[in-house]
C-alpha cells in the first residue's frame, strides 16, 4: 500500500487544508526502528481516511529535551517558532507519535501562545475504532503474549493508561502486565535528554532492568508508545541475548500488522 | 496553686519555644521566591483535603497505610485530651470534663485508650521495619546518622507520651480502689484495666504520685516534642497540610515558562515588539541556592518525612546512580537551615556543588516517579530542572553530550545531525 502523505505547505500550495496534523517527530523522521512507527502510522491514518498532512521539512524538534536538560531560551525559541508555523496554518487537531512531543506541544505551547487539541496516536487510533473508521483485523497476533511498557510522558505525566491497553486488547492476545505498570511505570532510561547522553556511573543500566523485567512476564512481544522507548527496550532485549524471541513493536506497528498494511 | 503555677509556666515556655521555631521556619521559607501558587483556591483546599487530611496517595502501600492511619487519627484525637490536661493543669482541677460530659467521658476515655494501644503498636511494627526486617529505603545510606536516630527518636516519644497515658489511668485507678474513695470510673477502662496488676501491692501514696508523675510526663513530653517537631523530618505532621496546599495544580508535564526568555526572543523574532519597560530581568536564570528556589520548593524540603518512596520508585537510584530525590529535599531543607545559621558557610557555600552535585542533577530521567510517589506532594523534579538551568543557562555546564544535541537542535532542528530538510524521506523511503 503506498503512502498517502501530503505536506501542509503542499496542501496550501493547492488551496486545501487538512483536518489533522501529524506531528512526526524527530526519532521517527530519521530513526530507522522510529521510522517503521512513523509509517505504521501513516498507514492507518490513511486506511481511516483521515484527511490529515505532516509539516515535513518544516516540522522542527518541539523542544522537549533542550527544556529538560535546563535549556529554556533553546526550548522557547523552538517552541515560539513552530507555533509560528502551526498558527500560520491553523492547525486546530495534532496526532503524534512521540510522548515527549505530545506533552510538549499539549501541555506546554499553550504557555507561549499554541494552543491545540493535541493527541497521542494511541489516543487517535483508538477514537478511529470506536467512531468505526477503523477495524481491526487481530488474527496474526492470536496467541502472543503482549506486555504492554507505559512511556512515562504518556502514563505518568498525562494520565493515559487506557488507550493503549484497548489497542492492544483488539489483537486477540494474550496481554499481561509487568509488576511496576501505569502510574508506577518505570522509566526505559531515556527521558529528560538522556538518551542523547552517557548515563551517570551506576551498577546497571535502566533499559535492561527495564527490558529484563518485561522479558520475565515470558512476553513474546513488549508493546510500546514512544520511539525512545523502543530504541531503549531493543537495546534491553538484545543486551539480555532474546532479539530473536522478544520483539519490541510500537501499537501502532502492531495494528498496523494486524491489518496486513 | 504551686502546681498550677509551675504547670502555667512550663506552658508558657513550651509555647513560646514553639512559636520561636515557628518564626524561625519563617525566615527560612521566606529566602525563597515566591511561588505564585495563591490561584485556584478551592482546587487547592480539595486537594488538601483529599491528600493530607483523606490521606489520598498513601494507597499503593496498604501494610505502611493502614499503620500510618492509626498513628495520624491516633494523634490527631487523642490530643483532644490535652485540652482537659491544659485546663486541668491551670485550673488546678482533676479530670474537670468528667462531671459535666458523664457517661460520654467514659466512652471517650475508652475509644482513647484503645487508640492509644493501638498507636503504640504500630509505632512498634514501624521501629521493627526500621531497625530489622522493613523495605531498603528505610535502611538507605541516604539515612546515615542523624536522620535514622532522629526516625528512631519520634517512634520512641510517641511509645512514651501514649505509655504515659495508659499507666497514668491504671494507677489512678488502682489508687482510687485501694483507698476506698469513689472510682473514677464505675469499670476499668479497656487497656488501663488490664495493666491493673502492674500495680498489685503498691500503697495509695505510691500510686498517687507514680499517676502524677504519669501526667506530668506525658504533658511535658508534649511539649518537648511540640518544640522537638521543628527540628525533625517529624515536622510533615503540621507541614503537610500547607505543603499540599501549595501542590503544583498545572499539568504535570509542564515546566513553568521563563518569561524574561519569552520577552528576549520575541524582541529577536519580531523587531517591533516591544517589551515591557516594567519587567524585571531575573537575577539569575535556573536555581544556585535555596534563594533562587521558589517558597513551595523550600516548604516541600521541611515538609518531607524522609519515608524514601520518592528515592525507591527512582530509576537512576535503582540503578545506583548517585541521585536520590529524597536527598535531593533534605539537601534543600539542610541548606536553608546553614544559610538561617550565618557565619561564613552561609555566605560561601551553595545549594549547588556544596550540598547537590552536578552527577546526582544529569542522573535524573524526568519521569515523575518521585512526584507521583509522594505521598504529600513533594516535588523533587521541580529542583532538579531549576537547577539544571542555572548550569545550562548561566554557566553552559552541561555534559558534552548534551551540548553537542542542543547544537544540534539549534542547527538541524533535531537533536540527531540530521538535515532538516530531510524530515519527509520517510514517506519516499
Amino acid at each position: 500500500m503506498s503512502l498517502n502523505v501530503p505536506t501542509m505547505a503542499e496542501l496550501a500550495a493547492r488551496g486545501e487544508t487538512a483536518e489533522v496534523l501529524f506531528w512526526v517527530g524527530c526519532a521517527g523522521s530519521f530513526d530507522e526502528r522510529a521510522k517503521k512507527v512513523t509509517k505504521a502510522v501513516a498507514k492507518l491514518l490513511n486506511q481511516a481516511g483521515v484527511s490529515f498532512a505532516v509539516l515535513g521539512a518544516e516540522e522542527s524538534c518541539t523542544g522537549d529535551p533542550a527544556r529538560r536538560a535546563g535549556n529554556e531560551f533553546l526550548f522557547q525559541m523552538q517552541a515560539l517558532t513552530n507555533i509560528e508555523v502551526l498558527n500560520g496554518y491553523s492547525v486546530q487537531k495534532i496526532v503524534a507519535a512521540c510522548p515527549h512531543c505530545f506533552n510538549t506541544l499539549k501541555n506546554e505551547y499553550p504557555q507561549l501562545g499554541g494552543t491545540y487539541e493535541v493527541f497521542h496516536h494511541s489516543q487517535f487510533i483508538e477514537q478511529l475504532l470506536r467512531d468505526g473508521r477503523l477495524r481491526v483485523e487481530g488474527g496474526s497476533f492470536k496467541g502472543k503474549r503482549i506486555v504492554f511498557h507505559d512511556p512515562c510522558y504518556l502514563g505518568r505525566v498525562n494520565g493515559e493508561y487506557e488507550a493503549p491497553r484497548a489497542l492492544l486488547e483488539k489483537l486477540d492476545a494474550e496481554i499481561h502486565e509487568m509488576k511496576r505498570s501505569k502510574k508506577n511505570g518505570f522509566c526505559c532510561g531515556a527521558g529528560g535528554a538522556q538518551i542523547f547522553k552517557e548515563p551517570e556511573p551506576g551498577n546497571a543500566e535502566v533499559h535492561h532492568v527495564r527490558a529484563e523485567e518485561a522479558i520475565a512476564t515470558g512476553a513474546d512481544i513488549i508493546a510500546v508508545g514512544c520511539p525512545f522507548c523502543k530504541l531503549m527496550l531493543t537495546d534491553g532485549v538484545t543486551h539480555h541475548g532474546k532479539e530473536g524471541q522478544v520483539q519490541v513493536l510500537d501499537i501502532a506497528e502492531a495494528i498496523a500488522t494486524a491489518n496486513d498494511l | 496553686m504551686i502546681s498550677s503555677l509551675i504547670f502555667t509556666a512550663v506552658l508558657a515556655a513550651g509555647v513560646a519555644g514553639f512559636t520561636y521555631q515557628v518564626r524561625r521556619l519563617r525566615r527560612g521559607l521566606s529566602l525563597a521566591r515566591p511561588s505564585g501558587r495563591h490561584d485556584r483556591q478551592s482546587e487547592r483546599w480539595s486537594t488538601m483535603a483529599r491528600v493530607a487530611l483523606g490521606q489520598g496517595k498513601m494507597g499503593p502501600r496498604p501494610l505502611a497505610a493502614a499503620m500510618h492511619l492509626i498513628v495520624y487519627v491516633g494523634f490527631v484525637l487523642i490530643n483532644i485530651e490535652v485540652l482537659e490536661i491544659i485546663l486541668d493543669g491551670i485550673l488546678g482541677t482533676h479530670r474537670l470534663l468528667r462531671e459535666p460530659l458523664g457517661g460520654i467521658y467514659d466512652g471517650l476515655m475508652n475509644f482513647f485508650e484503645v487508640l492509644g494501644f493501638l498507636v503504640i503498636v504500630a509505632c512498634v511494627v514501624f521501629l521493627a521495619r526500621r531497625l530489622g526486617s522493613g523495605p531498603d529505603r528505610l535502611k538507605h545510606p541516604d539515612l546515615a546518622g542523624w536522620p535514622q536516630r532522629d526516625a528512631v527518636n519520634i517512634l520512641v516519644i510517641e511509645i512514651v507520651l501514649m505509655s504515659a497515658l495508659l499507666l497514668m489511668n491504671a494507677a489512678e485507678y488502682q489508687q482510687l480502689a485501694t483507698s476506698g474513695q469513689q472510682l473514677v470510673a464505675s469499670s476499668p477502662w479497656l487497656i488501663s484495666g488490664l495493666l491493673l496488676p502492674l500495680f498489685g501491692g503498691w500503697s495509695a501514696s505510691a500510686l498517687s504520685a507514680f499517676a502524677t508523675s504519669m501526667w506530668w510526663l506525658h504533658f511535658v513530653g508534649i511539649l518537648a516534642f511540640l518544640n522537638y517537631l521543628p527540628k525533625s523530618k517529624h515536622f510533615h505532621i503540621i507541614l503537610a497540610f500547607p505543603n499540599v496546599w501549595y501542590s503544583k495544580l498545572a499539568p504535570r508535564g509542564q515546566i513553568p515558562s521563563m518569561e524574561s526568555v519569552t520577552t528576549e526572543i520575541k524582541a529577536m523574532m519580531d523587531p517591533s515588539f516591544v517589551p515591557d519597560p516594567n519587567a524585571v530581568p531575573p537575577a539569575r536564570f535556573g536555581a544556585k541556592d535555596v534563594h533562587d528556589l521558589h517558597f513551595a520548593n523550600l516548604l516541600n524540603a521541611y515538609s518531607c518525612t524522609e519515608c524514601g518512596r520518592c528515592t525507591s520508585e527512582c530509576p537512576a537510584n535503582q540503578t545506583g546512580k548517585k541521585l536520590s530525590p529524597r536527598r535531593i529535599m533534605m539537601a534543600t531543607r539542610d541548606r536553608v537551615e546553614e544559610v538561617l545559621a550565618g557565619g561564613d558557610s552561609a555566605t560561601q557555600k551553595t545549594l549547588l556543588d556544596d550540598w547537590i552535585t552536578r552527577e546526582e542533577l544529569w542522573a535524573c530521567t524526568t519521569c515523575n516517579a518521585c512526584v507521583e510517589a509522594c505521598p504529600v506532594n513533594i516535588d523533587p523534579l521541580d529542583i532538579i530542572l531549576q537547577m539544571r538551568q542555572y548550569l545550562v543557562m548561566e554557566e553552559s555546564a552541561a555534559p558534552s553530550t548534551v551540548n553537542v544535541a542542543m547544537g544540534n537542535i539549534e542547527n538541524n532542528a533535531a537533536p540527531w545531525a540530521y538535515p532538516q530538510a530531510d524530515r519527509g524521506n520517510w514517506i519516499q523511503s
